[in-house]
């Protein structure tokens, strides 16, 4: 008789007290108030007196272990032996005295992490992964973001943005990356090209014809075998078919291209959440540090900088001034593209008179 | 000593620059480790023919149905032999990270040894859907990866049509903006229909993340099917001692410029004695004024949580934000907090029901109509959950009569 396997523990998502800092324990679910006394450092003070000093730091997200061991090293030499990560992977270290955080800071800066990426500044780019790993990627997403933080460098260790600016990057339109005050994402330009010898076999073809958004796929038979095809007249070019049926390639080396789109906003400080909206099309996917992109998303902030208010975010900012003006100071072409006929797109022309001259 | 390293003059060039370089510790790990010399390989071929090379399969462990993203090299050479041989292999295991993504540093530290001993050394903190990726694993070592990280109390994460992995934010544990307890929330939903993450079988994916109050950093709001949002019923607090301080120290008219004419709906008015008049009815708990003046300003006692269903992007009918269905709920007590499970799993069960294949929780109400799926839940409707009435006049109000009596009962007893 052979071992019965192991079979999990079924656990779930784990209990967060073993996890947390002292002072964070003791503390949880009383805290009064809170303010950054330089970028990278948070301080937070309790009811109880207690207080906590956060240091934040930019990581490359796929970390190799002896990176990681690095930080646990400085976290177990400089800090209190806790860590956390924030949504766009930053790491955080956690101290129960001030006189503390600087040599933190100075031990992350000489080990090559960059301390920001709180208030008013270019946080850490969220992203999705790309060429390393995924199945279905058009580029990659963790070598374009480490050549734009590379030139964003200054506006994370630096809060002088007029508010807080959270950049995603995605490696196709589905947008793992998520909504961001700018995002780049890869457009396709081209319908996907099929290999009709393996469609049969790899797909699922009802399901894939469901999958589109607006029913260009339909089945047939090519030499024989039964496949699908693509009205190209109706193709949007967006890529949905290609994960649930690998043989109708959708990537294509020149025509997928980079799009940049901002205004997108989750919180819902002073104007509700809003989606991004696109600006840039055409950009090309420039292995290895994507030159255009990072140009195009540079010039952007340098205007955002310029000219918004303080607290505007870009979307609330592009908002105030009108798209017209968005578009002049910006430089950058308006076009056909960036009139919305998706479905509810009337919500997106100006049904009004007021008009910005 | 590994096998020799590739020439990658593409990668190498995203080892200069300021900002930590991820090929820099893939050729760091590659020094002993064959099958990160191969992975070089595969991205820098990447890098130079702009397409990807990875297609999934079947890839699992004993137990579970989901939670391994398998991939498996597409590059091949002409007798149909990978070219990277060592890295033909290369899955990902999600695990679910603590809530907040807290840690001490030994954790850290295990989960370094276990994957430097079954997989290729790289972890990623954390992909889009907040799950650790320990990116890199033979197909044989992908069950004792797992039991090495399961004994250590971490279970495995969703993928596929699943009940994926959750996410909360610091809240409770460091920050006074927290209006309940995130990590027990997110918590409770996940862990009360585990089931439907490790086996998945749900039209797709079902997504629940927590945000301790309306500035949502989780963004949950377009992020997940069940997005929870602290808020507040009562008065927010004002400490007019502190609001004197930061106009003294700011100056009036920054305050009138970046506090008082930023609220969306004028409620706030500058005294003339320095003091803050809030007009608290007409507040909407939108954060900006509490984010400005932390020390003076803070959220009222009454906390509880806002709940939105249907956040997603794109695919297949366009972005959505989540909408209101819970306008207000206490979560303090056991008892709210057995309401939010039972809430999470008639959600879950309604959409299993009713949603069809591949469509979210979104695109499903879009398609049967809110008041449906309230009904479905056995949700009393609520103005807070419209921007505005209906402005068509297509729909059949022969009940007009009952309904109006039902609001007015409603009203009534309260």
């Amino acid at each position: 008789m052979a071992e019965a396997p192991r079979m999990p523990d079924e656990t779930g998502v784990p209990e967060i007290e073993p996890y947390l800092h002292p002072v964070l324990k003791k503390n949880y679910g009383n805290w009064k108030w809170h303010d950054r006394p330089r970028p990278g450092v948070l301080h937070h003070v309790a009811h109880s007196g207690d207080e906590v000093w956060t240091v934040r730091a930019g990581t490359q997200r796929q970390m190799d272990v002896y990176t990681i061991r690095k930080l646990m090293d400085i976290a177990d030499d400089f800090a209190e032996g806790y860590v956390r990560f924030t949504i766009r992977s930053n790491i955080e270290f956690m101290v129960s005295e001030e006189s503390k955080v600087q040599p933190l800071i100075d031990k992350l800066l000489a080990e090559g992490f960059p301390v920001g990426g709180t208030g008013n500044s270019v946080s850490m780019i969220s992203h999705t992964q790309g060429w390393l790993h995924c199945d279905i990627p058009a580029t990659d997403a963790s070598g374009a973001v480490k050549a734009l933080m590379d030139e964003l460098h200054e506006e994370f260790i630096r809060e002088e943005m007029p508010n807080r600016v959270r950049l995603t990057t995605s490696c196709c339109q589905i947008n793992c990356g998520g909504q961001g005050d700018i995002a780049i994402n890869i457009q396709h330009t081209k319908p996907p090209k099929i290999n009709h010898d393996q469609v049969g076999n790899v797909c699922e073809r009802p399901s894939v014809v469901a999958r589109c958004p607006v029913a260009a796929i339909r089945p047939a038979v090519v030499n024989g075998k039964p496949t699908l095809e693509v009205d190209e007249r109706k193709c949007i070019c967006c890529g949905a078919c290609f994960p649930p049926c690998p043989p109708m390639q959708i990537n294509d080396p020149e025509h997928s291209k980079f799009a940049i789109w901002v205004g997108g906003k989750n919180s819902n400080a002073r104007s509700k959440p809003t989606f991004h909206k696109l600006v840039a099309a055409g950009i090309p996917n420039n292995p290895p540090r994507w030159p255009e992109v990072s140009a195009i998303v540079k010039n952007i902030l340098r205007v955002y900088k310029e000219d918004a208010k303080d607290y505007e975010r870009i979307g609330e900012w592009a908002e105030r001034i009108g798209w017209p003006r968005f578009f002049e100071k910006t430089g950058l072409p308006f076009t056909k593209y960036h009139i919305d006929n998706w479905r509810g797109s009337r919500a997106n022309l100006n049904a009004s008179a007021h008009i910005r001259f | 000593m590994a096998k020799p390293m590739h020439d990658t003059p593409m990668l190498d060039q995203l080892e200069s620059g300021v900002w930590p370089s991820f090929v820099s510790g893939l050729k760091r790990l590659a020094k002993d480790n064959d099958m990160m010399v191969d992975l070089l390989g595969q991205l820098e071929t990447s890098y130079e023919t702009k397409k990807g090379y990875w297609k999934g399969g079947t890839v699992g462990v004993i137990g579970y149905g989901g939670g391994v993203i398998p991939r498996f090299t597409e590059l091949k050479d002409e007798n149909n032999k990978p070219k990277f041989p060592a890295a033909a292999e290369f899955h990902t295991l999600r695990i679910m990270p603590p809530p907040g993504m807290h840690y001490d540093t030994n954790t850290i530290r295990e989960f370094c040894d276990i994957w430097e001993k079954f997989g290729s050394g790289l972890i990623a903190f954390h992909g889009q859907s907040g799950d650790i990726m320990f990116q890199g694993c033979t197909t044989d070592n992908v069950q004792p990866a797992f039991d090495a990280l399961n004994q250590m109390g971490f279970d495995m994460g969703g993928a596929g049509p699943a009940v994926r992995t959750g996410m909360s934010c610091v809240g409770s544990a460091r920050c006074e903006q927290s209006c309940y307890d995130e990590a027990r929330a997110m918590r409770t939903c996940v862990n009360a229909n585990l089931d439907d993450m490790h086996r998945p079988a749900l039209p797709y994916k079902l997504k629940f993340k927590a945000s301790g109050c309306p500035n949502d950093c989780m963004n949950s709001i377009q992020r997940a099917d069940v997005s929870m949002i602290g808020t507040w019923r009562d008065d927010m607090k004002v400490d007019q001692a502190e609001v004197q301080a930061f106009v003294a120290k700011k100056g009036r008219k920054h305050v009138i410029d970046n506090v008082i004419t930023r609220c969306p709906t004028q409620a706030l008015s500058l005294n003339d004695d320095d003091t803050l008049a809030v007009d608290n009815p007409n507040c909407v708990r939108c954060m900006h004024c509490i984010n400005v003046m932390t020390k003076a300003l803070s959220p009222g006692d009454d906390r509880g949580v806002s709940i939105l269903v249907g956040g997603k992007r794109t695919l297949k009918i366009g972005d959505l934000m989540g909408t209101v269905i819970i306008p207000f709920h206490k979560l303090e007590s056991d008892e709210d907090f057995e309401w939010l499970e039972e809430l999470s799993t008639e959600i879950l069960e309604f959409f299993a029901e009713n949603a069809l294949e591949h469509e979210r929780t979104g695109e499903m109400i879009e398609r049967i109509g809110l008041t449906n799926f309230l009904e479905g839940l056995g949700l009393e409707i609520d103005p807070n959950m419209i921007n505005q009435p209906r402005t068509n006049p297509y729909i059949r109000t022969d009940g007009w009569d009952d309904e109006a009596a039902k609001w007015k009962e409603r009203q009534a007893a309260q």
